[in-house]
């Protein structure tokens, strides 16, 4: 689904990311972690597309097409979501309003047919239950006055109604406290398929013990310095970071492949 | 593609002209002129008297081109044409003897005026350059005994409601404009809502500029009697001309005991090109009075066209409880200026005003709010809340607030919030990350900063303006 080659990227004209290599095949959970300033969200944004960042070298193959060259709108509309670290608020924008025009985008998109205020309604509805959310938040404007961990769950409902083939949550369990870690991550794993993929980036452990991923790949200095299965995480947990900081830069040909 | 590239593209679609013949006068301002005016259009000495009042006033004053924050190269006024009317039968007993280029005209701008299509529940006036071409549901209104009628016909049929109200809000020597709308205009709506009457359907004028050569100065007179509601709507529009047309109008409410007035306003004067080259000079005196007690005036602008907007509608709250309400969204693109707001001036006790205005500029724009919140010694307890926030679209727009407060005793209290924003790209990208397009995603974003002010908007009119906004700033953010 997902092949990102020797990928080189930055902002400002700053490198970050200096050479990563990952394969996201269907079905999967994979979790990026690494220390602050590694280039965690960097990856989770170059794959998004945020138009501050310039990729200088290497490719990323979406379901085989060049994903590099697609817009962020596309994109989106093709399947990539990402949740967002710090969601952003609109002010007068309701969340419905705004999770409507999405929706039917992406609809529009596949050739299907837009749904009318009602009809989305109940979907909206349904979908929420996902992250059990009222239907006072439908209302409001999106993200406006939400506390940390609502706008978390209004993240994940997004993904509940667009039901992305490639979601990225780009550390969605920082500032969360336990009850609603669990509310999103159990939210994650409902919508978690083996046709859809995830990438969970984050920095602690703790969001692995709700979201099992098969995969985990450490980020030091804009490479992939380790990689291996949920164990991985289990270890960094223990031993912290900073053995990987003296490492990082010795490893050549910075992520081998694991699958 | 570049932000000046997308919305060079932008088409402005009701820039067609209407080929059909018009009595002309002669252009120039004398009293010879005024003379000539009132005589095409029959009417009475006491009309000659407060024209030429008018005029003499006019003489003696300069034109405000220095306080607003607008410039523009002078205006010879002895160069407009002040009188310009499509020729027909002067005496119209239906509307099936309208023109019918003129029926189709107001059809392409989806306005039909033929009884078949005519909109439900809208009566509309229809003002085509210096007169009203026809006026619907007319005969429905009557039973109601609410009068709606072009302002000639005012004149001719109900003098008496005329000479009463006419300048008793906005003096003939207000201000420049109002005394030369005084002294020269030609047509306009009237409405007249009886003692406890509830309009049963909204009014509205839609006024129609289409001779490059002639000013439009229309003046509209709305009189609520006690206990009466009546909602109104006004939208413009005019063709695409390389030369500046000149739109002075006068509007003047009058709200007695009890009596609500809503005013809206979508305003889609033609507003030149991207360099500035031709749109209208929209100079606008606006002013309801709260006569009565608990009495309340609304005033709902959207306003989008016009090379020049240069208008502050305001309210006199005298009654004891009134209520004056202003909600306006102003957005100004390419080279257009725009200094409007608002006046409130509290005469009576507790008296209440609210003003939201929220300020768009895009392009290389100007944009001011010019507000006044005047509370006089005998207007204890009153109170003023403002809110005006501004939102700046790309680097070479500009935004400015310049509000007046005075409040001469010690009961009342005025709050003023300002605020200015700009579109930020984390906001697009944002939307644009779930699949939405940067231009309905710009859209959204100024929908939602204007949502306070559409709410207030009839439904129909919400709607209009919300996609006229999303159509008028396609691309600006780039």
């Amino acid at each position: 689904m997902l092949e990102i080659k020797n990928l080189h990227a930055g902002i400002d004209g700053n490198e970050i990311l200096r050479g990563i290599n990952l394969t996201v095949k269907k079905g999967e959970i994979h979790a990026i972690m690494g220390p602050n300033g590694s280039g965690k969200s960097t990856l989770a944004k170059v794959l998004a597309g945020h138009p501050a960042y310039e990729v200088t070298e290497g490719e990323v193959l979406y379901e085989g097409k060049n994903l590099l060259e697609m817009p962020p709108d596309e994109r989106a509309r093709d399947g990539v979501f990402m949740a967002f670290q710090y969601p952003i608020e609109v002010p007068g924008v309701s969340n419905a309003q705004f999770l409507r025009l999405a929706y039917n985008e992406k609809r529009k998109h596949l050739g299907e047919e837009e749904l009318d205020p009602l009809e989305f309604k109940d979907l909206l509805k349904e979908r929420a239950k996902v992250v059990e959310m009222d239907a006072s938040f439908m209302t409001r404007s999106v993200n406006e006055g939400f506390s940390g961990g609502e706008k978390k769950r209004n993240e994940i409902l997004q993904m509940a109604v667009l039901e992305p083939k490639l979601a990225i949550l780009d550390e969605t369990d920082s500032g969360l406290d336990i009850d609603a870690l669990r509310i999103v991550a159990g939210g994650v794993n409902q919508l978690h398929t083996p046709e859809n993929a995830v990438i969970l980036v984050t920095h602690y452990q703790r969001l692995l013990d709700y979201i099992v991923p098969q995969f985990v790949h450490v980020l030091a200095n804009g490479r992939i310095a380790k990689e291996g299965g949920k164990e991985l995480a289990l270890e960094l947990e223990q031993k912290g970071y900073d053995w990987l900081k003296t490492t990082a830069s010795d490893v050549s040909g910075a992520g081998a492949r694991t699958n | 593609m570049s932000t000046a590239e997308l919305l060079s593209k932008q088409e402005y679609k009701y820039g067609f002209v209407t080929d059909i013949e018009s009595d002309v006068i002669p252009r120039g301002l004398t009293e010879d002129t005024i003379r000539l005016i009132v005589k095409i259009k029959n009417e009475p000495d006491w009309m000659l008297e407060f024209r030429l009042k008018a005029y003499r006033h006019w003489l003696t004053m300069t034109e405000p081109k220095h306080w607003p924050n607008i410039s523009y190269p002078d205006i010879d006024y002895q160069d407009v044409i002040y009188y310009s009317a499509p020729k027909q039968k002067a005496t119209k007993a239906s509307l099936d003897e309208v023109d019918p280029e003129l029926l189709r005209t107001f059809e392409k701008l989806g306005i039909p005026l033929t009884e078949q299509k005519q909109l439900a529940n809208v009566a509309v006036d229809a003002v085509f350059d210096s007169v009203s071409v026809a006026t619907t549901y007319k005969k429905k209104l009557k039973k109601h005994g609410v009068i709606f009628c072009s302002f000639t016909e005012a004149i001719r049929d109900y003098p008496e409601l005329v000479k009463k109200y006419l300048g008793s809000v906005v003096p003939t020597n207000d201000n420049f404009f109002a005394a030369l709308n005084s002294a020269v205009f030609s047509d306009g709506s009237f409405c007249f809502i009886p003692k406890g009457v509830r309009c049963p359907m909204e009014l509205s004028t839609y006024f129609r500029i289409n001779n490059s050569e002639s000013g439009q100065f229309e003046r509209t007179l709305i009189v609520a009697e006690e206990g009466s509601h009546v909602s109104y709507l006004e939208g413009c529009t005019a063709p695409k001309f390389d030369k500046n047309q000149l739109h002075a109008a006068v509007v003047e409410l009058v709200a007695l005991d009890d009596a609500q007035i809503k005013y809206s306003t979508v305003q889609n004067w033609y507003a030149g090109d991207e360099e500035g080259v031709g749109g209208i000079y929209n100079f606008v005196t606006k002013r309801g009075k709260c006569a009565g007690r608990n009495s309340k005036i609304s005033w709902t602008q959207v306003e989008t066209g016009s090379a020049i907007t240069w208008k502050y509608p305001s309210c006199i709250l005298q009654g004891d409880n009134s209520i004056g309400e202003f909600y306006s969204v102003a957005l100004t693109n390419h080279a257009q200026q725009a200094d409007t707001g608002t006046k409130m001036i509290h005469l009576g006790k507790n008296t209440r005003s609210t003003i939201i205005s929220k300020g768009i500029a895009a392009g290389k724009s100007n944009n001011s709010y010019r507000g006044l919140v005047k509370v006089m010694p005998k207007a204890e307890n009153s109170r003023n809340y403002t809110q005006c926030d501004s939102m700046l679209i790309g680097s070479n727009s500009g935004a400015n607030t310049f509000p007046y407060i005075e409040v001469m005793n010690n009961t009342s209290s005025v709050e003023h919030e300002a605020s200015t924003s700009k579109i930020s790209e984390e906001q697009l990208f944002y939307l644009q990350q779930r699949g939405i397009s940067q231009e309905d995603a710009v859209s959204l974003i100024i929908n939602g900063f204007c949502k306070d002010v559409f709410l207030q908007l009839p439904m129909e009119f919400a709607v209009e303006a919300q996609r006229l906004l999303g159509m008028k700033l396609e691309g600006s953010v780039g």
